[in-house]
């Protein structure tokens, strides 16, 4: 996303790269100890300490007080307690339900729903025309941007402000809001999705474009000459083509909203009050702004939890190797 | 975009009518994409606009009132030295460069180990790689501010930029690993041969043929990594604590929760921020994008 791509995902594997291609691929015959420890060190050290270690200490201290970040009192799974009966946190006695965690769940079914369904339809429409690069390219640029900008940006845009906001002028127009887009407990988290749509439709466009493109032009063609409507070649031919790309997509869009951060902290805080908080802001909140680190391990854990499926999905994807 | 092939050629209608209805067909494709093309567009635009109107026109008028438009450069002034944006653009360079070299010289090394070296559990070991690729950054927050507290307090890790250059290069290793390795591995054995029978080191095969040859992989992993280090807000947030030292993303969140309403600052703010990726994005589009798809359909 400018909401950040995920450095997380393989968007998809050649064929080749999998580890059947690793045994194709020769070093010399016997083990070079040496050069592999020369070669990786860099990296295992640097993996080690920011990586294993972390999330080591992160997954104890969750079991612990935590005071000061440092382990004081063991309390077992206290922490998750805590967390899953705060009604700030995630809260089933509403309807419909609240808290950061349902607000995750919200991220999770309209932004990747609405991304990937964007994403699928500007790809095939604007493979019809000329300027196809261009469009492409416009609705990209978001990508490149930083979630920083791309808040500054849409506080402007959603301002409440007549003068300012253009939402908000265009609706005055008509004799209607202002609507405090940002500043409304029903409203927050949809304004911020519709954004998170914006910053991502570009990167879902240019996969599925790259997709649809693979299949052959002579197949549809074919298809056409045999009299199948659009309807029938877009819902029989392209979109079972291309379910592969599309799920790897929903995957990646998945990781961005269990990790997404920048764009709720700098456009609403977790406001109004909390009603746009998600999981990643808790964590940050808790640990840093009010000192419960062993509450924020916890918050991370939770994370960790949440991305574990798609690690095995990930790592299930790459030994079978060949994603075609 | 050149990387995204040219469009499907498509059927003509062959009676009269038929073709009614399939310039119908299409002036609803033009006008639903050009609608596309504004929503993307508009929103970046205005904000444009307004980071060149002058304070006392923002109030006054919206920035698409083109009767109301003086352009002025004060706001870029103003924000670049009375609120420091000129410092901390310095500071964001000062973090995404060595951020970027450090995790590019690191993957392609162990890449190549991966990809050309043998030595028992390379298999297993770069699955756990790939596995790492998603363990999220929050993991390392609280060990390394009280490890680096605790254990070493006089380095003082993140008052310099230390801790922010290692954890970016940490966090960027294993997709950088997976990417370069799956390039490395598609490079034909026969060269890498040759030059062993030759009696070429590891490390010269590595300096000399499979470096230069993976130039365009290792741009696009490169380019992607820098612009992920610039646009970043967390990391400088938790691992950067001196103030002196704060990259654009917080210099701008603290003008946001200063002068949240002055939009002349915040604009002109926004826009140095968005400049070198926008100038990255359109020079080397082709780059940017490979490096985003990262390993994708071919």
């Amino acid at each position: 996303m400018g909401i950040a791509p995920t450095p997380g995902i393989p968007q998809a594997i050649p064929a080749r790269a999998g580890l059947s291609a690793v045994r194709s691929a020769r070093g010399p015959e016997k083990p070079n100890y040496l050069g592999a420890i020369l070669f990786l060190l860099p990296a295992a050290v640097l993996l080690l300490v920011f990586l294993l270690y972390p999330a080591i200490y992160t997954l104890l201290l969750s079991f612990n007080r935590g005071r000061n970040g440092v382990f004081s009192e063991w309390v077992g799974l206290d922490n998750y307690a805590r967390l899953f009966s705060d009604p700030d946190f995630i809260n089933f006695t509403t309807f419909p339900p609240s808290g950061a965690l349902w607000n995750n769940v919200l991220w999770i079914v309209f932004y990747t729903s609405i991304v990937i369904f964007l994403g699928l339809i500007i790809a095939v429409v604007a493979a019809r025309v000329r300027y196809e690069s261009i469009i492409k390219a416009i609705v990209f640029i978001p990508m490149a941007i930083s979630a920083t900008a791309l808040a500054v940006i849409w506080k402007f845009v959603y301002s409440p402000d007549a003068n300012i906001g253009l939402i908000n002028a265009i609706l005055g127009n008509f004799g209607l809001g202002p609507v405090a887009w940002l500043g409304d407990e029903h409203i927050v988290n949809f304004a911020l999705i519709a954004v998170g749509i914006w910053g991502s439709v570009g990167f879902a466009t240019v996969i599925l474009s790259a997709a649809v493109k693979s299949i052959p032009a002579e197949v549809i063609e074919s298809a056409r000459v045999e009299g199948a409507n659009e309807r029938q070649i877009f819902f029989r031919m392209i979109l079972p083509m291309v379910s592969l790309p599309i799920s790897v997509l929903g995957v990646t869009l998945v990781v961005n909203v269990i990790k997404l951060f920048d764009l709720i902290y700098i456009m609403t805080a977790g406001g109004p009050g909390k009603a746009s908080r998600v999981i990643a802001f808790v964590m940050y909140q808790q640990a840093f702004q009010a000192g419960q680190y062993g509450y924020g391990a916890a918050v991370v854990v939770v994370m960790l939890v949440l991305l574990i499926p798609i690690m095995v999905f990930n790592v299930r994807r790459f030994r079978t190797g060949a994603v075609t | 975009m050149s990387v995204l092939a040219e469009p499907m050629a498509g059927s003509r209608p062959r009676t009269p009518a038929g073709r009614v209805v399939a310039t119908l067909n299409r002036s609803v494709i033009h006008v639903a994409l050009g609608l596309i093309g504004l929503i993307w567009l508009v929103p970046t635009l205005g904000l444009l606009v307004t980071s060149f109107r002058p304070r006392s026109d923002i109030q006054a008028t919206g920035w698409w009132d083109i009767f109301q438009l003086h352009l002025t450069l004060d706001n870029y002034r103003q924000v670049l030295e009375a609120q420091g944006m000129l410092q901390a653009f310095v500071n964001t360079v000062f973090i995404a460069v060595p951020s970027t070299i450090l995790p590019l010289a690191i993957c392609a090394l162990a890449a190549y180990a991966f990809s050309w070296v043998r030595f028992p559990f390379r298999d297993t070991l770069f699955l756990i790689v790939v596995a790492f690729l998603l363990v999220p950054v929050q993991v390392a927050f609280i060990p390394l501010l009280t490890t680096s507290r605790d254990l070493v307090p006089d380095l003082q890790l993140t008052r310099g930029y230390v801790a922010v250059w290692l954890a970016h290069t940490a966090f960027a290793l294993p997709f950088g690993i997976f990417l370069l390795r799956n390039f490395f591995i598609t490079l034909p054995p026969d060269m890498i041969e040759a030059a062993r029978i030759d009696g070429a080191s590891d490390f010269r095969v590595f300096s000399t043929i499979v470096v230069p040859v993976s130039v365009p992989a290792i741009a696009a992993y490169g380019i992607f990594q820098f612009l992920w280090v610039w646009n970043d807000l967390l990391m400088a947030l938790v691992f950067v604590q001196d103030s002196s030292k704060f990259p654009m993303t917080r210099a701008i969140q603290n003008l946001l929760s200063q002068y949240g309403t002055e939009w002349h600052l915040l604009a002109a703010g926004a826009f140095l921020l968005m400049i070198v990726p926008l100038i990255v994005f359109f020079s080397l589009q082709r780059y940017f994008v490979q490096g985003l798809l990262a390993g994708s359909i071919k």
